[in-house]
């Protein structure tokens, strides 16, 4: 087979299917990757149209031309898309797009589920864009302050747009945070060892086990405060034993590691680009890895920070200013060691590095604003007012957008295949980089002179008419500016000139591939042995294309790639990827019906829609895995390896452990607030607690000791090829038992309205319900597939990976009621 | 004091109603100190990074740098990265936590103890020395005296904030939050609440109205200042 055989056989296996109907049903990660990078860019647009409505409106004091009611929702939705529709999806967009080709594999872990991801964010942002069109937008301000934006101080539907709508999209950050931790621990080229992954791999790592950790606490805050609203839970109410302040804890537990979410993958373009822009290697790798895991680490230490004026203990806060001045270390780390990679080759000022400078000459000024909010008294003055608008847009605009767009000058001839020859890029720079200082730098002053955020107007005679005025002049140039990028990518993307494979003489392999990239990534893997290969094999290319690598012969119309072991790199199992498929967007549209059901009070919709749910996710699972053992498969260059399907370990295994990681976060967060309320709240103890019974008790340590009993028989049993039935009836009942002892919690208590302690016995209780029933249905499911012929002695991956489920339900329900009969068994 | 003295002609005509560079109480006065302060390092910080940037690109051959890569990670990650960051950040530590143990509300012989209750769109002020007797919108302090205000609120969060006199606290429901204030002189100062609260919070002010000792009495007697 030649190269172009060995192309037209991997294009037709790999490619989406033709016409409209492609768009619904691929699942090829470069496909998927465009989708979220135009979404992405989509909503971009749409917050930068906001953004220009509130510059117009604080361009001169005593404006009319938005009232309160308007402008609160404009600033509303400008931050809150910015965030969560824009920044978060650029990165997912980007990481899904580019990680498997910086790796040298041809896909992402779980395919489908990056499609899945993509539609829910697709889905959950339409809603706030319909809010937005319909004038019924959130406008309590994008971090969502109850009682504010609870039912006493927004009692339309606003705030649930926002809820619900932002806890659709993060199924997609969440979705996509499993699948890259697992792609960059196990999908890369043979031989490429951690120390060997390209420094960008090591910063989406981190910043997929960061949102893994760092969303759950904001997704059960949402649904916490949405089942205050829907159904007068108090969470948040300090008459019935809440505190408002619960939600601040929970919303910066989430929010300040979102703040280093979106600087990371930044801060990994730069570490990328920066050294190809100079002619040289990154200087100091492993500084610069332990840089972005302690910066990873020391950011789910410092929420506070955004709480300094809420009355919090004097220990406290100088703990939690020494923690934020603290982070500014590895910041500074990484920054030298940029630095020093300049000195050490020599750069050119092409346009990504013109990007790079601007960020340097930004983001630098917006972490030493950010050092001067960290020392608490400074930011008792400057708190709420324009300082902070003007810190956060430096850091935000400085530290993300600057380097995703060097990132997306120097990855656009790889996408299109295209040189730029307009100088609209450069252009559009200048007009961007000046505009932006021109509208930030001045409005330090202005907030110092004490303007607050989020007033509509101000009067004249303050001294702050002319920083505004020329604030919002400033805006409209960068306005003019980003209009002018997306001038310039269409026209690159329609009309330029066919350009070289690697115009920046790169060393990464996303250059060793034909631009603009074919479906299947690579024609072969190509054996890695060290951080640049381009570098030392400028033949890699040219070898990758005639097969010399792995998996280079296609077999049937099986999409075929391998994984590796995690540190040493060494080929371990080969994959075969599901191909295109609707499920990921039907799966999607019914998950949507959990949510609309919420926002429009139809109730019934809501268990339809999860049964819905869960009959696709069955249908989901039972197409993969085999029903025979086929051995080892040659993989070329002589090595036979088996399919992922009888491997221990199977990639769902490993997709479900980073799933319960980002469930124990959330798990552990209920249990915080639990504590918070008890401790902290007014209104507490409640009239009554809890009172721990016989029969409870006695299911919960039933079910705890028989589920994990059950499956750890079955799969024993399996190991001895006899039938795993009785093991998994075991579990199932275990399961059961578990889940009869959660429903029996709420029984004979108050109603759950009536005071913060009932409420959150309700979620307790509801949580290990969930957890508990789904185990039992995992253990009968997988009865079945075993009955199919699934599961043998070879093929026992799926008894284990249910095993981790039945172990976490376990485990959950005991610590959840043991903390639920707590209060009830000291009084 | 002296920072403020600076500042002024920077500031020439502009009103200060809302300023926090022109305090008129000792927290507000160490506060803006300090931002000159840090001003000024930030500063010298960000031209220093720009320096070093810039010399990347034009490096006279006369500059020594250091030639290897173990070399270079001593210089730039272990000394700059780590040696100066580590050093600026801990006495900007040092001095920020001392600032705001100053700021602490202690125990005083001099001390007024007011309350503050913020609701939408108001703010109702009480009196320790006065009880039973309230304001609306206006609170009365004696001048040159330490007040700890006692704040909450009723209904949604908001922020107490006299920009001149001191740093903001926030007025939550279920919770008090005390605040020492204090004016040099007698006089009014602007306050605003400073937790967004939905469209009435542009309007959400209220006035605090520093007395002499003889008009601090007569309030106190219930005498109209």
């Amino acid at each position: 087979m030649n190269a172009l055989q060995r192309h037209r056989a991997l294009t037709r296996i790999w490619s989406s299917e033709q016409g409209w109907r492609g768009w619904f049903t691929t699942v090829n990660h470069s496909d998927v990757g465009r989708m979220f990078l135009f979404a992405a860019a989509f909503f971009f647009a749409v917050g930068g149209v906001l953004a220009m409505l509130i510059r117009a409106q604080l361009a001169t004091p005593r404006s009319a031309f938005m009232g309160p009611d308007v402008y609160n929702q404009v600033f509303t939705m400008h931050g809150t898309i910015m965030m969560f529709l824009f920044a978060i999806p650029l990165f997912e967009g980007l990481t899904v797009y580019m990680l498997p080709k910086l790796l040298g594999t041809r896909d992402l872990a779980f395919p489908r589920l990056t499609a899945y991801g993509f539609w829910c964010y697709v889905f959950g942002g339409a809603m706030l864009i319909f809010a937005l069109l319909a004038g019924i937008a959130p406008d309590s301000g994008w971090f969502m302050y109850p009682p504010l934006s609870s039912t006493l101080g927004s009692p339309g539907i606003n705030s649930d747009f926002w809820l619900i709508g932002i806890t659709f999209v993060e199924i997609s950050a969440i979705a996509a945070a499993v699948e890259i931790t697992v792609t960059v621990l196990r999908y890369r080229a043979p031989g490429m060892s951690l120390d060997k992954m390209p420094i960008y791999a090591w910063y989406a790592l981190v910043v997929a086990v960061m949102i893994l950790t760092g969303f759950p606490p904001l997704i059960l805050g949402s649904i916490l405060l949405e089942l205050e609203r829907a159904f007068g839970m108090p969470f948040f109410q300090a008459a019935e034993g809440g505190d408002s302040l619960l939600w601040q804890h929970l919303f910066w537990l989430f929010g300040h590691p979102e703040v280093y979410i979106i600087f990371l993958p930044a801060a990994g373009v730069v570490s990328t680009i920066l050294p190809v822009m100079a002619r040289t290697t990154l200087l100091g790798y492993g500084w610069v890895v332990a840089a972005a895991v302690s910066l990873g680490v020391l950011s789910f230490g410092l929420w506070v920070h955004h709480m300094f004026t809420t009355g919090i203990p004097h220990m406290g806060l100088a703990f939690f200013s020494a923690a934020s001045t603290l982070v500014a270390v590895p910041t500074g780390v990484q920054i030298f060691a940029w630095i020093g990679t300049l000195w050490k080759g020599s750069p050119q000022l092409r346009l990504p590095m013109l990007w790079i400078l601007a960020f340097f000459a930004t983001f630098v000024i917006g972490g030493l604003t950010g050092v001067m909010v960290a020392v608490v008294p400074f930011d008792w003055q400057v708190h709420d007012t324009h300082f902070v608008v003007a810190h956060l847009h430096y850091v935000l605009v400085g530290g993300f957008v600057f380097p995703m767009l060097a990132a997306l000058y120097y990855w656009l001839p790889h996408v299109t295949g295209r040189k730029r020859f307009f100088k609209l890029g450069e252009t559009a720079f200048w007009l961007i980089a000046i505009g932006f200082h021109v509208t930030f730098l001045a409005v330090h002053w202005v907030g110092l002179l004490g303007m607050r955020r989020r007033i509509h107007t101000y009067d004249e005679g303050q001294g702050w008419e002319v920083i505004n005025l020329i604030s919002s002049i400033g805006g409209f140039v960068t306005a003019v500016g980003f209009a002018l990028v997306f001038v310039d990518i269409a026209v690159n993307a329609a009309v330029a000139i066919r350009g070289s494979r690697d115009p920046w003489k790169a060393g990464t392999l996303e250059w060793a591939m034909p631009t603009p990239p074919p479906a299947y990534n690579f024609a072969s893997l190509p054996e890695v042995q060290n951080r640049d290969p381009l570098y030392h094999d400028p033949a890699l290319p040219v070898r990758i294309a005639r097969g010399e690598g792995y998996l280079g012969t296609p077999r049937g119309d099986r999409r075929e790639t391998l994984t590796v072991s995690i540190t040493s790199g060494r080929p371990d199992y080969l994959v075969v990827f599901p191909g295109n498929t609707a499920l990921p967007i039907m799966m999607a549209f019914v998950t949507g019906g959990i949510f609309l059901g919420m926002l429009v009070k139809a109730y019934w919709l809501v268990p339809l829609s999860l049964v819905g749910v869960g009959a696709l996710m069955m249908r989901w699972v039972w197409t993969l895995g085999r029903r025979d053992d086929v051995g080892p498969q040659d993989i070329g260059r002589g090595v036979a390896l088996h399919s992922a399907a009888e491997a221990a370990d199977p990639p769902g295994w490993w997709g479900s452990l980073f799933l319960l990681l980002a469930d124990a976060t959330f798990f552990g967060s209920l249990l915080f607030g639990y504590a918070f309320l008890w401790t902290v709240a007014p209104n507490w103890p409640p009239s009554s607690y809890l009172e721990p019974d016989v029969l409870g008790l006695g299911l919960v340590l039933a079910g705890a000791i028989l589920a994990p009993l059950g499956i750890r028989l079955a799969e024993r049993q399996v190991e001895r090829h006899a039938a795993p039935y009785p093991g998994l009836a075991l579990a199932a009942v275990g399961g059961m038992a578990l889940a009869l002892a959660a429903c029996l919690v709420p029984l004979g208590r108050p109603a759950p309205d009536f005071h913060a302690y009932d409420a959150t016995l309700w979620v307790i209780a509801g949580y290990a319900l969930f957890h508990a029933a789904l185990a039992a249905g995992m253990t009968l499911f997988l009865a079945a597939r075993a009955w199919a012929g699934f599961v043998s002695a070879r093929r026992c991956g799926e008894v284990r990976t249910v095993r981790l489920w039945v172990d976490y339900a376990a485990v959950t329900t005991l610590i959840g009621l043991a903390a639920s009969y707590l209060p009830g068994a000291l009084t | 004091m002296g920072a403020s003295v600076t500042t002024l002609p920077l500031l020439a005509g502009c009103a200060e109603t809302y300023s926090t560079v022109h305090p008129a109480g000792p927290a507000a006065a160490a506060i803006a100190t300090l931002w000159w302060v840090l001003l000024f390092g930030a500063v010298a910080i960000f031209l220093l990074v720009m320096l070093l940037l810039a010399l990347a690109f034009r490096r006279p051959a006369s500059l020594p740098a250091p030639s290897t890569d173990a070399s270079r990670e001593r210089f730039w990650i272990v000394g700059l990265g780590l040696g100066f960051s580590l050093s600026v950040l801990a006495a900007l530590l040092a001095y920020g936590l001392i600032i705001g143990e100053r700021l602490l509300p202690r125990p005083d012989a001099d001390l007024v103890r007011v309350g503050a209750q913020a609701s939408r769109w108001r703010w109702d002020f009480t009196y320790a020395d006065m009880p039973g007797q309230a304001t609306q919108g206006v609170l009365h302090i004696p001048a040159g005296r330490p007040v700890d205000v006692e704040i909450t609120a009723t209904d949604v969060i908001h922020s107490f904030w006299v920009p001149r006199l001191a740093g903001k606290l926030d007025a939550i429901p279920g919770h008090v939050n005390v605040l020492r204030i204090e004016a040099w002189s007698p006089g009014e100062y602007a306050g605003i609440s400073s937790e967004f609260s939905g469209p009435g919070y542009r309007e959400h002010r209220f006035t605090v109205v520093a007395h002499d000792g003889a008009a601090w009495e007569a309030f106190l007697r219930g005498e109209a200042p």
